[in-house]
């Protein structure tokens, strides 16, 4: 199939791609704009570590179309910092809410959208809206403990 | 997990996406992508054109028709869960949406995509059942409207004819002296049912006027469990009644055996769900 | 004039100014992690890179008639398809596995197991690679399938592997039957008879231990450049042991190993499942070779679970003899093991069961005897040890639930026959029965502890009220021993290479310092851990410590990370390394100071001259001095190497407690309260011990609860996405308590054990316990993994118990 041009604004910043249609957004990101943060786990949407903020919401990048981004917003994990890390980054060191990292990334850009929708979530709040995202290494323990600490910040900062 | 090629169209209007429909040989709609991506993805779904519904305004939002709570099809399961109408005119919808794979796939997930794929293991096809709901349908020669009752024919197969889409589901209201109850079995987040059970229920005094019983993934579709609701109909249900009524929902049953559970599993759990959403459609119905 | 407070105030500050052993000291890994900058496998952009994907077998079994690759060489972008003819002139279409045995790297005439890899497709990119894959046309004629191993040596089981029809040992000793793998047996089996003939009590109870799969959440893959200006092969690869990898891939290919670079860049979690060496992976180095390009090659999420190392599949039967007071006399361990369709399990060469052997668990048993056969099924190969040493869990499992299934014959507490029979510390070092020296324990104190934090008497009564009232609440308990840290090269190597482990250490002119080790880190914080130990040893900020492991360029030859290995041995090499490097010091000191080496004490991050307060110089000086002023003789610089071959293994040991409630009529299960009580020895890192904890519970609880790997006739793998097989999300995963308790092993140097498996290996008998301890009243002394409502209803189906009154 031809390749088609898609143009949407990725981490504050306007670009355009050619992409075929059924490249999905995760290759894209990772693929032609050299974004790597984004991983790639299960390919069913199970695992969340593909999550990006799509027009505001938290999507699985590896089930929905580059072609779907097209006049859209995307952030990724490259754009959570702004000059210093984003609160749940800093949360996620101080916390222990990593291992092997391979989830963070997913994890992060859940937990900055999660505070978003609930800037103040109860553990049991957490654990339904992460429930997206899967971690191997962890237990979950200490990314709630995280998750929790970023929220009391970010309402500090507030 | 690389999909086949094809041709991606993103229509202008609910008129211009039946007309990509018709027009194009071997043509799927795309609503939220999540059965069908990964679908295509294992190469189990190959279609030539895609027409995406993400862009048309017209099929979102939710409002009310006098007492009809009408629903657009491309909502997603989030907007559902987060919609005051929703929340105030059918709790029930927000209660399922909530169970709905996870946040992610709720933000893609559309109401319509999951009653209109026909797959016996998505959420809403019983609820519509159990909640009387009614479909409006467009296609090549214009807008119909269909019931829930009879659309759900077999697996990935409703009443939706070739060259249809779906733009609204339109939902009475429970009536205030009436109750729901909704139940689902699952192994973790982000599976299906192992089984589901809605209760849509209306009471008169102590008896019960009307009952709907909508069960998930325990046959090649969603189904009624009418045995059951017929033996309620009329009655002071009580535990006795509610066990018989178990056992029919168990004769209703029809489930695939899968890694889910067994036949048996399947339907003593259908029956299990049922019990536990009698008894909540009654204690909602009654307070 | 300072105080001694002062002075111990002082001495502190040194000390935490350090960060150095038993510092909850914040991870130097996250901080690129957070941003996206890990650099993963497929992460990994060299120019021109070339794609490769397989075409994988439909059929568990069957003869490959013929391969057309026209179609999909014809497809714009495709660059090759390799098949096994075109690896034979190579001799590359079969490689040796760890085990002693051959595994096919492409499918040579037959596939012995479904998604077996039968071409490979080398493309622009992977779209085009996976187009090309639909497009190679294979012609199988369908073979007899054996998924049973129970049928495996059968008079008229189907023969699976052809190749080695003839051999009378197929790397593990001799064999009796084409379908049968080895027999390994140990202890005294005429002894053990005896006691079983003579005991007051036996009790018996077989069980299976099902197949699971380790799934990291990244999956394997490789890029793969053959320089052919130079000569030189580098491969970026998930490996768990980079080095080992060096060895095979030069043995294999023929570049000599000083031309071969493997690196393991950020590993996105392994739990074993990254040791072993993939068929993929060789096709990407031969398809670099071949064509002169970088390749690579990226497995998806099926391809890992149908056909990359899983762990387990063990049939167990465990018997205990003991007498009326429950002090056991004997214990027998027969097992059937399959080991799928290549005998390619991850275990020390001369252990074909792993350390099945420590089965004697916390206990002391008298005699036993142990008997296990492998053999060869249509399924995927395996056998690796998932977040635990070899074959460990499987040992800690059989003996728990024996301890349970004797104490409910003689109707003893759990908690109570377990102290009846545990090893007493004066007893330690402890020889066990089956040839292991058990380095040190204290048993009673860590079950003690467990049992007064969750108020166990109070546990107990309220569960006799619930089951006065028909509801179903089981008490799950387990006192583990494991063995970790292979391992001494008089017992351990692997294809030849003692398990040893390294660390080289520099220490800079101005005082920082560079390390490099033969481990490599997949999430357990080596960069961060391993430079505390330096910190502690040399008095250096772990700050001013870099570690560097994974580039077989750079970093000393080591066996890797995995069966909890990395604190015993290589954490071991690092104290000595610094060791040595604090002993040139020392000498340098003394030098600088104008006394004897012998006046000189080292106190946290100097050098002092004994009784002359003010005398002293730091290490930095030291470390300046080594550069410009040492003593007359010797070399110049601040470095050593230490390959490090422990004296003995490690035992890490454990008291777990599970409370469960159970819905009967659904068969979920609540896990109420899990409390977990390690004793890792010392501890280095408390919050990377507790996060290693918290981890190996959930995956233990995944194991347990939900994982398996079911095939049906044809052999067909059941499941292989996350929709179905188990990884527990943030709902289902319970809370989890950690406690500890600190027995340092008197052999390391540092007294440390290794920590990160015991909770995968403790817990997983932990949760199966508990389930069975709610339905011990209705006779049920074991109930197989996994406890998913859907196994657990059947249980209770079958008793009646989800029956209303």
């Amino acid at each position: 199939m031809a390749k088609q041009h898609i143009s949407f604004s990725l981490n504050g910043e306007q670009i355009d791609a050619l992409v075929e249609p059924r490249e999905l957004l995760v290759h894209t990101l990772r693929e032609t704009l050299n974004l790597t943060g984004t991983h790639i786990g299960c390919e069913t949407s199970h695992c969340g570590v593909c999550t990006v903020d799509l027009n505001g919401v938290s999507v699985k990048s590896c089930t929905v179309l580059a072609m779907q981004a097209h006049e859209g917003e995307v952030t990724t994990v490259e754009g959570l910092a702004n000059g210093e890390l984003h609160a749940v980054q800093q949360a996620f060191i101080e916390e222990h809410g990593l291992q092997c990292g391979f989830c963070t990334p997913g994890m992060l850009m859940r937990a900055q959208r999660l505070l978003q929708e609930n800037p103040d979530p109860s553990e049991e709040e957490i654990r339904w809206g992460m429930a997206g995202n899967l971690c191997r290494c962890t237990g979950y323990q200490n990314i709630i403990k995280a998750v929790q600490s970023a929220a009391k910040k970010l309402q500090q900062e507030a | 997990m690389i999909p086949s090629g094809f041709e991606y169209h993103r229509p202008s209007s609910v008129q211009d996406a039946i007309r990509l429909l018709n027009e194009n040989e071997d043509a799927k709609i795309l609503a939220g992508g999540h059965s069908l991506l990964p679908m295509m993805k294992l190469r189990f779904a190959e279609p030539a054109h895609l027409i995406d519904l993400n862009g048309l305004a017209e099929l979102k939002g939710i409002r009310l028709d006098g007492d009809t709570l009408c629903i657009g099809a491309m909502t997603t399961e989030n907007e559902l869960i987060d919609s005051d109408l929703v929340k105030q005119h059918c709790p029930l919808l927000v209660d399922v949406a909530k169970l709905v794979a996870d946040p992610q796939v709720r933000n893609r997930g559309t109401v319509g995509g999951d009653v209109a794929h026909g797959d016996p293991g998505n959420d809403h096809p019983a609820v519509m059942l159990a909640l009387d709901a009614e479909f409006v349908i467009q296609g090549p020669d214009g807008e119909r409207r269909q019931a829930a009752n009879g659309f759900f024919l077999g697996t990935y197969w409703t009443g939706l004819e070739e060259g249809e889409v779906m733009t609204e589901i339109r939902i009475p209201p429970i009536p205030a002296n009436g109750g729901y109850g909704y139940n689902k079995l699952k192994r973790k987040t982000g599976d299906y049912a192992t089984a589901g059970s809605t209760v849509v229920l209306e009471l008169d005094g102590a008896s019960c006027k009307e009952i709907r019983i909508g069960l998930t993934n325990v046959a090649p579709m969603a189904i009624r469990a009418e045995a059951a609701e017929d033996l309620l109909r009329g009655q002071n249900i009580d535990e006795a009644l509610i066990e018989q009524a178990a056992e029919l929902v168990m004769q209703a049953c029809d489930p695939a055996e899968d890694l889910r559970g067994d036949i048996q599993y399947k339907t003593h759990m259908a029956a299990e769900m049922t019990r536990r959403s009698i008894r909540d459609a009654l204690a909602r119905a009654g307070s | 004039m300072a105080t001694a407070e002062d002075r111990v105030k002082a001495d502190i500050e040194r000390e935490d100014a350090l960060q150095g052993i038993g510092c909850s000291r914040k991870r130097k890994e996250d901080p690129r992690f957070v941003q996206g900058k890990g650099t993963y496998v497929d992460d990994v952009k060299l120019p021109g890179t070339l794609y490769a994907d397989l075409v994988r077998s439909p059929f568990a079994h069957a003869r490959i008639k013929g391969i057309n690759k026209e179609k999909a060489l014809a497809l714009p972008g495709v660059h090759a398809v390799l098949t096994a003819e075109d690896l034979k002139p190579l001799n590359l279409h079969w490689m040796p596995t760890l085990a002693g045995d051959v595994q096919a790297v492409l499918a040579d005439e037959k596939v012995h197991m479904q998604y077996q890899e039968v071409a490979v497709v080398i493309a622009d990119d992977r779209y085009i690679a996976a187009d090309a894959v639909d497009l190679v046309e294979v012609e199988y004629e369908a073979l007899p399938v054996l998924v049973d191993p129970h049928k495996a040596l059968d008079p008229d089981a189907p023969i699976l592997r052809e190749d080695a029809e003839d051999k009378d040992n197929v790397g593990q000793g001799p064999r009796k039957h084409p379908n049968h793998i080895f027999n390994w047996q140990v202890g005294d089996a005429e002894a053990t008879e005896r006691a079983f003939d003579e005991a007051e009590v036996t009790v018996k109870q077989e069980m299976y231990y099902p197949r699971v799969h380790p799934s990291p959440l990244e999956t394997c893959g490789c890029v793969a450049s053959f320089d052919k200006v130079n000569g030189k092969l580098d491969v970026y690869i998930t490996s768990q042991a980079p080095h080992v990898v060096r060895t095979v891939v030069s043995m294999l290919s023929g570049v000599p190993e000083s031309k071969v670079r493997i690196v393991s860049p950020d590993i996105g979690g392994g739990f074993g499942n990254k040791v072993g060496i993939y068929p993929g992976y060789v096709t990407a180095i031969v398809a670099s070779i071949v064509i002169g390009r970088p390749v690579k090659w990226i497995e998806d999420r099926m391809e890992h679970l149908s056909t990359t190392a899983w762990a387990r599949d063990y049939w167990m039967t465990g018997e205990l003899a003991a007498d009326k007071d429950g002090r056991i006399k004997g214990l027998k361990v027969d097992v059937l093991a399959d080991h799928g369709a290549f005998n390619s399990h991850a275990q020390p060469t001369k252990w074909p069961a792993g350390f099945l052997s420590i089965c004697t668990g916390s206990y002391d048993i008298p005699v036993a005897h142990v008997n296990v056969d492998g053999v060869y099924t249509n399924k995927s190969p395996g056998g690796v040890a998932y977040r635990c040493s070899f074959r460990v869990t499987e040992a800690v499992y059989v003996i728990e639930r024996m301890m349970d299934v004797l104490a409910q014959k003689l109707g003893i507490d759990k908690a109570e026959i377990r102290r009846r029979n545990f090893v007493k510390p004066e007893q330690f070092p402890y020889e066990t029965c089956l040839g292991w020296e058990l380095d040190s324990g204290d048993y009673h104190t860590a079950l003690d502890k467990v049992l007064a934090a969750v108020d166990y008497e109070g546990l107990r009564k309220e569960q006799a009220e619930k089951r006065a009232k028909g509801e179903l609440m089981g008490i799950g308990l387990v006192t583990f021993t494991e063995v970790v840290g292979a391992g001494p090269s008089k017992n351990c190597d692997i294809l030849g290479v003692g398990m040893f482990d390294s660390a080289e250490i520099r220490v800079h002119p101005t005082g920082s310092a560079i390390a490099r080790m033969g481990t490599i880190t997949q999430g357990q914080g080596h960069q961060t851990t391993y430079a505390q130990i330096i910190a502690s040893e040399l008095g250096i900020p772990s700050e001013e410590i870099q570690i560097e492991e994974g580039d077989t360029d750079t970093a000393p030859y080591g066996l890797g990370t995995y069966g909890s290995r990395s604190t015993p041995v290589g954490g071991a090499a690092t104290a000595v390394a610094a060791r040595k490097i604090r002993d040139k010091a020392r000498k340098i000191a003394a030098h600088l100071m104008e006394v004897s080496e012998d006046d000189v004490e080292w106190d946290i991050d100097r050098f002092k001259v004994k009784g002359v307060p003010g005398q002293e110089k730091t290490m930095k000086e030291v470390a300046w001095a080594a550069y410009n002023n040492v003593p007359e003789g010797m070399e110049m610089g601040l470095e050593a190497v230490d390959y490090y071959d422990p004296p003995n293994f490690t035992y890490p040991f454990g008291t777990y407690l599970c409370v469960v409630d159970i819905d009967k009529y659904t068969g979920v299960v609540d896990i109420r309260r899990f409390y977990a009580l390690d004793d890792c020895g010392t501890r280095i890192n408390p919050m990377i011990i507790e996060g290693q904890v918290h981890g190996g519970l959930n995956e233990g609880f995944a194991v347990a609860m939900g994982q398996e790997m079911p095939y049906d006739e044809e052999g067909n793998l059941l499941g292989n996405t996350f929709m179905d097989y188990f990884i527990p999300t943030f709902v289902e995963t319970p809370h989890w308590e950690t406690d500890y308790t600190v027995t340092p092993s008197p052999h390391h140097p540092l007294g440390a054990k290794g920590v990160a498996e015991s909770p995968h290996v403790g817990s997983i008998p932990c949760f199966t316990a508990a389930i069975v301890d709610a339905l011990a009243h209705l006779d049920v002394t074991h109930v197989d993994m996994p406890h998913n409502a859907y196994r657990v209803w059947q249980t209770l189906h079958e008793l009646g118990a989800d029956k209303r009154d």
